[in-house]
């Protein structure tokens, strides 16, 4: 089982801040496919992705237990 | 601790009072406020959100690389979370080093690497409605989904 975090915007529209679901086994390319087509997201490919708390590309591939969070381009400071 | 998130008000004294150090010539201090106009547009407040234990460690991560380019640094970030209203402090940078020069080098860097790397948002509210701001430094989308290998470590 996986943990997926989202902020900002897309926790707006997904309308939680986090799931559980399990996507090992996927990249990072598919999970954001198939978030993207069940949410209605329209700028997941523009985020960034961190797996337990580390960047991470499109081509990772999740392992059981990880903790995926989507992070749209950042806005601090 | 001298990365931090916070809820509440950011003590000043406090973050600079983590980099006082005998070999220090210079402490600069970056205070990141909360502007009311941008580009014309009137700000009434905003939201920070942050990925809080990714933030730490990402902040962590800036102090790291400002030791390693200017060695005998010593680094201390608060960032906030919450509303702010306008003229609020949001961010904190101090910076010592033993020679003037370097802090303010340093210290730059620390807010543009906060403004690239660190996962914290600002919703911006204005009387007319409200949006998540993203983007700031204008750049491309993130074409392979995380920021090129020059971005996080340059």
């Amino acid at each position: 089982m996986n943990k997926i975090l989202f902020f900002a915007h897309l926790k707006d529209e997904v309308g939680e801040e986090n799931i559980r679901i399990d996507v090992a086994g996927r990249t990072v390319a598919e999970v954001k496919e198939l978030l993207a087509a069940e949410y209605n997201l329209q700028k997941l490919d523009s985020a960034m992705t961190a797996i337990n708390e580390e960047f991470a590309s499109n081509e990772n591939v999740i392992e059981a237990g990880d903790e995926v969070a989507f992070i749209p381009p950042v806005s601090g400071g | 601790m001298n990365f931090e998130i916070a809820k509440e008000p950011i003590n000043i004294q406090a973050v600079i009072d983590k980099v006082v150090q005998r070999n220090a010539g210079a402490i600069t201090t970056f205070i990141g406020t909360v502007r009311e106009l941008t580009k014309g547009k009137k700000t009434l407040y905003l939201i920070y959100e942050a990925y809080e234990s990714m933030a730490v460690k990402k902040l962590e991560q800036i102090g790291d690389e400002i030791k390693e380019r200017w060695p005998g640094a010593e680094v201390a970030i608060t960032h906030r979370v919450g509303r702010l209203d306008i003229t609020d402090v949001a961010v904190v940078i101090a910076v010592s080093t033993p020679h003037r020069a370097d802090a303010y080098e340093a210290n730059r860097h620390a807010i543009e690497r906060i403004k690239e790397i660190v996962p914290i948002w600002k919703k911006e509210h204005w009387e007319d409605g409200e949006e998540w701001i993203g983007d700031q430094l204008e750049k491309v989308a993130y074409p392979t989904g995380k920021p090129e290998e020059k971005d996080l470590y340059e």
